[in-house]
C-alpha cells in the first residue's frame, strides 16, 4: 500500500466525545489528540463522522478543507469522500469548514525534503514522513504546492468508508439486521427487502454508537466517481454567473472600504492630506493603517475615488529602488561565492572545460488573478469575524487574533470561494488592512476591496532569477551541465518576514526542479545563492519551478544543440526515471515528432519534475510575417491516477497557458522603488487569439498519486524557447521573450 | 434617475458619473457583473446595453439610455440561455470569475453573427481576460451555443 497508507495507519486513530445534543466521531490524533472542529457547531441530531463528513436532518455536508480557487478543489475532495461514502455528487453540499489543526496538509512538506520526488526507498519516506508529522504537529491547513490531490487521496476516501460503516452499523441496530445484510447507495442505507434509509434519519442514531473504524477501501476496479469524467460541483453556479466570490459578500450594515498603502513595498507613510475627502458624498471616516491610510464609504465606488483624493507622502523602499540594480545584486551575490545549498554534485564539473556559457533571466512576475484581494472583518467586543477567500486560514485567524488581542478560539475565519489565486491567497495582507480598519469601526462589518491597481503594486511577486550555465558536449551527447542560480528568498520574504515562521536551512525554493530531474548527466551540478533582501516576493504558480524549469530546460537545449543531437532522443538517454520518460515518448508520438514541416514552422520540447509530477511539452509555432504564432502545443503529465479526467485536462491546458503567457508578454519591473505595471493593460497574459490548441494526455504509470495544478507552468517557456530558436535562429535567454521577439 | 435592469425599472439616486458596474453591484446588489480592472482592460463586467456589450466599469451610468441585462437577465439555473448551457456542458470554468462577462460577450457575438469563424471569435472574445487560461473551451462553448441557437 505505501507511503500514504503508512499515513492513514498511523494518523487515523478515532475516538469519540459526548458533546452538546450528541456525539462527534473520528478525530485525527498524532501523539497528541487533535479535536474534531466540527464538534463546536455540532446541534441537536448531527453527528460530524470524521472532519470530513457532517450529516443532519437537511442533508449530508462534505468539509474539503482545500480552499478552492478555480482548480476544483472542492469537487475533487468531495468526489474522493462520495467514492467511499456512497453519496452522489448532485446530492451533497460543500462547506470548506473552519480552520483546524485536523486539517493538516501533510503533502505540502514534501518539495522540501532533500530527496528527488521520484526517490520512494526507505530514506526518502522516513524523511517525508517526519516532515509529515511536523506539519500535523503544526496544524498548517495549507492550500498550494499541487497537494489537494496527494494529500487527501486516501485520507479522503477513509473518511468516506469510516462514515459510511458508521452509518451501516446504527443502520443494523435501529432494524436488527447483521451489517454483512446491508449496503448502501445514493446516501442511504438498503436493507435486503429493498428498503431505503437516507444517511439523514440515521445521523441521530450513528451519534450513539461508537464508529466504525477498521475499514477497507474499495479495489480501483470498483470506483464509481475516481477516473470517471464529473460535473464539478461549482459548475452550474459558474455558468450562470450566480456563483457567489468573497468580493460579493454582502451584511447588514456593511460599510465598503478602499485602501492606499505605500506602493514601495513595507516603506512607512511619511504622511498624508485627507481635506480633498472632506464633504465627499458616502464617505464616513479615513483611517491611516499600517504603510498607509483607507476610506469608510457606503460603497465601493466611492471609497476609491475618495481613497484616490488624499496626497500622501510615501517613505523610501527597503530594497533597491531601481530594476537594474535588483539584477545587480543577483549577479553579485553568485560572484560572491556563498552558495545556500549544492543540492546535486555528480561527477567533476571542475575537472571540465565548459565550451558552451549562458546567463539566463527570469523576471518578478504579479499574481493578478482576476478577483482582486478582498475581505471583510467584523470586530466586536467578544469576537472577531473573517470573511476572505484564503490559502492559510490557520495563519490568517492567528495573525488577527494578535492584532486584536483576541484569543484564537474567538477568532473566526470563513473561507469564500476564490475568483484565482495563482498564490496570491498565499498572503493575507488584505486580511490584516481589513482588520485595522474594522477595529476602528467596531461593531460594523466592513469589507476592504482592493483597486486592480493596488492590487498589483502591493502584490508580492514572483522572484527575479538570474542563472549563470557552464556546459560541455562530447560525441554528440550532453557530458557536463553546471548551473548557477540566484534569486531571493521566498522563505525569508513570505514565511518569516510576513507569517512569523522562520524556516531553517537552505530556501529549497531557490534551486526546486533544478537538482531533482531525473537526467543522468555525468558532470552535473546545481549551485543556488540566496540573494539579499529585494523586491518582496512570494510562491507563484509552480514557485521556484516557474523559473528554474525555464532555466534547466532551455540550457539543456543550448547544450543538447551543441552536441548536434535531437532534443527528443537526448533527453530520452539521459532519463533515469521510466514514467517522466514514458511523459517525452508520449509527447513524441502525439505530435509526431520528427516529421517533415512547413518552412516557416517549428517545435520545441521541454521537460520538468516539478510537485511529484513529471511532464513533456511539445509546442509548434509559425514565423510569420506578422510575428511568432503560437500554434499547438502537446502535454503529457504522470500523476499516477487522473481523479477527474474533464478537469484534468482544463488545469492542464490553463497550466500551458499560464506558463506561455507570461513568458510572452509579463514582467513586473522596479522603478522609483515601484512596480511600474499597475493593471491588465500592461501586464497581462495570455488571451484568447494568441492561445494554441493544446492536446492534453494524463499518465498512469505509477502507484503514488500527485497533483496537476502548477507541474504544467515550467515546461511551457523553455518549451516556446527552443521553437523560437529553430524558426530564427536566435535563443530567448530572457524571460519576457516579447521584450525582443514579435508575437502574433 | 432612472434604470432598467432585467426587466425591471429601478430608480437609483447616484453621482452621473458612477459606473454602471457599481451602480449594478452595490446600489442594485447584482452581483454577477465583477470588478477585474475598472478600465476596461479584462471584460468581467460585461453586460448589455440596449442589447449591445459594454464594459460597465467604464460606462457611466448617466450614459445608459437603453434598458441593461446582466447574465443573471440571460438566464438561470432553471432556465438558460444556450451561451450558459454551452458554458455548462463544456465545464469551461476554472475560478469562474470572468465567465459571466465571457458569455454576455459570446451572446452579443452570436447574435450578431450566428456562424462565427474562428477568427470571429478570437476578435469578439479577445478583450475578455481569464487568467486561468480557459480559452480553448470558451472556444468550444461559443461553437456548441451557435449550432443550439441554430436549432431553436
Amino acid at each position: 500500500m505505501g507511503r500514504i497508507g503508512t499515513i492513514a495507519r498511523r494518523t487515523f486513530l478515532v475516538g469519540s466525545a459526548a458533546l452538546l445534543g450528541g456525539v462527534a466521531f473520528g478525530y485525527y490524533k498524532y501523539r497528541q489528540p487533535v479535536d474534531n472542529p466540527l464538534d463546536d457547531d455540532l446541534a441537536q441530531g448531527e453527528a460530524a463522522l470524521t472532519p470530513y463528513v457532517l450529516i443532519n436532518a437537511d442533508g449530508v455536508t462534505l468539509i474539503t478543507p482545500r480552499a478552492d480557487k478555480g482548480q476544483g478543489a472542492y469537487s475533487v475532495q468531495a468526489a474522493l469522500i462520495a467514492e467511499e461514502l456512497d453519496v452522489e455528487l448532485d446530492q451533497i453540499k460543500v462547506d470548506p469548514g473552519p480552520p483546524s489543526a485536523a486539517y493538516w496538509n501533510t503533502a505540502i512538506a514534501d518539495e522540501g525534503v532533500p530527496f528527488p520526488s521520484t526517490d520512494r526507498g526507505m530514506a526518502a519516506e522516513t524523511m517525508r514522513g517526519f516532515m509529515g508529522a511536523v506539519i500535523k504537529l503544526m496544524g498548517m491547513q495549507i492550500t498550494g504546492g499541487s497537494t489537494t490531490v496527494p494529500d487527501g487521496f486516501e485520507k479522503l476516501r477513509v473518511a468516506g468508508a469510516v462514515a459510511r460503516e458508521t452509518l451501516k452499523a446504527a443502520a443494523a441496530e435501529a432494524s436488527g439486521l447483521s451489517v454483512t445484510q446491508l449496503k448502501t447507495e445514493r446516501g442511504a442505507v438498503v436493507l435486503p427487502d429493498g428498503k431505503r434509509i437516507p444517511y439523514e434519519s440515521l445521523a441521530a442514531k450513528a451519534a450513539e454508537i461508537a464508529p466504525v473504524t477498521d475499514v477497507t477501501l474499495r479495489p480501483s476496479t470498483q470506483w464509481r466517481l475516481v477516473g470517471k469524467p464529473m460535473q464539478r460541483v461549482d459548475m452550474v453556479a459558474k455558468s450562470t454567473g450566480t456563483q457567489a466570490y468573497g468580493i460579493d459578500l454582502r451584511m447588514e450594515g456593511m460599510v465598503h472600504a478602499a485602501v492606499r498603502v505605500n506602493p514601495r513595498k513595507g516603506g512607512e507613510m511619511i504622511s498624508f492630506d485627507a481635506s480633498a475627502v472632506d464633504g465627499m458624498r458616502g464617505v464616513q471616516k479615513v483611517i491611516p493603517v499600517t504603510g498607509g491610510v483607507g476610506v469608510i464609504a457606503d460603497n465601493t465606488w466611492r471609497a476609491f475615488q475618495a481613497v484616490d483624493a488624499i496626497e500622501v507622502e510615501w517613505g523610501a523602499a527597503p530594497y533597491p529602488a531601481e530594476q537594474d540594480e535588483h539584477w545587480q545584486a543577483l549577479a553579485d551575490t553568485i560572484d560572491a561565492g556563498d552558495a545556500d545549498a549544492t543540492p546535486r554534485d555528480d561527477g567533476d564539473v571542475d575537472g571540465i572545460s565548459a565550451t558552451v556559457e549562458a546567463e539566463l533571466r527570469a523576471p518578478y512576475l504579479a499574481h493578478a488573478p482576476l478577483e482582486p484581494m478582498n475581505a471583510t472583518v467584523l470586530v466586536t467586543d467578544s469576537r472577531v469575524d473573517v470573511w476572505t477567500g484564503n490559502q492559510i486560514p490557520r495563519m490568517t485567524q492567528a495573525s488577527v487574533a494578535k492584532m486584536t488581542g483576541m484569543e484564537l478560539d474567538d477568532v473566526h475565519v470563513h473561507i469564500l470561494m476564490m475568483g484565482g489565486s495563482f498564490g496570491h491567497r498565499l498572503e493575507d495582507e488584505v486580511v490584516k488592512r481589513a482588520t485595522e480598519l474594522a477595529m476602528a469601526m467596531k461593531g460594523t462589518p466592513v469589507k476592504l476591496t482592493y483597486k486592480r491597481e493596488e492590487d498589483t503594486l502591493q502584490d508580492f511577486t514572483r522572484p527575479i532569477a538570474l542563472m549563470r550555465g557552464r556546459g560541455a558536449v562530447a560525441d554528440g551527447k550532453v557530458t557536463a551541465m553546471d548551473i548557477q542560480v540566484a534569486a531571493p528568498s521566498i522563505m525569508d520574504s513570505q514565511m518569516a518576514e510576513r507569517q512569523g515562521f522562520p524556516v531553517p536551512g537552505p530556501d529549497t525554493t531557490i534551486t526546486q526542479s533544478l537538482w531533482d530531474q531525473p537526467y543522468a548527466i555525468p558532470n552535473y551540478r546545481v549551485t543556488g545563492y540566496r540573494a539579499p533582501k529585494l523586491g518582496p516576493v512570494s510562491s507563484w504558480r509552480s514557485v521556484g519551478a516557474s523559473q528554474n524549469g525555464f532555466f534547466h530546460e532551455n540550457f539543456l537545449n543550448t547544450l543538447i544543440h551543441a552536441a548536434g543531437a535531437d532534443p527528443v532522443e537526448e533527453r530520452l538517454r539521459l532519463m533515469t526515471d521510466d514514467p517522466s520518460r514514458k511523459t517525452l515518448e508520449a509527447v513524441a508520438e502525439m505530435s509526431g515528432w520528427g516529421g517533415e514541416l512547413a518552412a516557416n514552422k517549428a517545435r520545441g520540447v521541454a521537460f520538468c519534475l516539478s510537485f511529484g509530477t513529471p511532464c513533456a511539452q511539445i509546442i509548434e509555432i509559425t514565423n510569420g510575417e506578422d510575428g511568432i504564432k503560437l500554434d499547438k502545443v502537446w502535454v503529457a503529465a504522470e500523476v499516477g491516477k487522473v481523479v477527474d479526467p474533464v478537469n484534468f485536462e482544463n488545469l492542464v491546458a490553463g497550466g500551458v497557458i499560464w506558463g506561455l503567457g507570461h513568458a510572452i508578454n509579463s514582467q513586473i519591473t522596479y522603478a522609483d522603488g515601484m512596480a511600474e505595471q499597475e493593471n491588465f493593460w500592461d501586464f497581462e497574459g495570455l488571451r484568447n487569439y494568441q492561445t494554441p490548441e493544446i492536446i492534453v494526455r494524463g499518465m498512469e504509470n505509477r502507484g503514488y498519486v500527485t497533483g496537476v495544478g502548477e507541474p504544467p507552468v515550467p515546461p511551457a517557456a523553455p518549451a516556446l524557447a527552443e521553437a523560437i530558436f529553430r524558426a530564427t535562429g536566435e535563443r530567448p535567454f530572457e524571460m519576457p521573450f516579447g521584450n525582443v521577439f514579435t508575437f502574433v | 434617475m432612472k434604470l432598467t435592469v432585467n426587466g425591471v425599472a429601478h430608480d437609483v439616486d447616484v453621482e452621473e458619473d458612477m459606473p454602471l458596474l457599481w451602480v449594478l453591484r452595490d446600489e442594485l446588489k447584482l452581483d454577477g457583473p465583477k470588478y477585474g480592472c475598472g478600465v476596461a482592460a479584462c471584460g468581467a463586467c460585461t453586460v448589455h446595453v440596449d442589447g449591445v456589450a459594454v464594459r460597465s466599469c467604464q460606462t457611466m451610468v448617466g450614459d445608459v439610455d437603453g434598458p441593461v441585462t446582466t447574465i443573471e437577465g440571460l438566464g438561470n439555473p432553471d432556465e438558460m440561455h444556450a451561451v450558459q448551457a454551452a458554458w455548462l456542458k463544456h465545464q469551461v470554468a476554472q475560478c469562474g470569475y470572468c465567465q459571466g462577462g465571457q458569455m454576455m460577450q459570446a451572446a452579443d457575438l452570436l447574435a450578431n453573427n450566428p456562424n462565427p469563424t474562428d477568427a470571429d471569435i478570437d476578435d469578439a472574445m479577445s478583450g475578455n481576460l481569464c487568467r486561468c487560461g480557459t480559452y480553448p473551451r470558451i472556444r468550444d462553448a461559443v461553437k456548441s451555443a451557435a449550432e443550439t441557437l441554430k436549432v431553436s
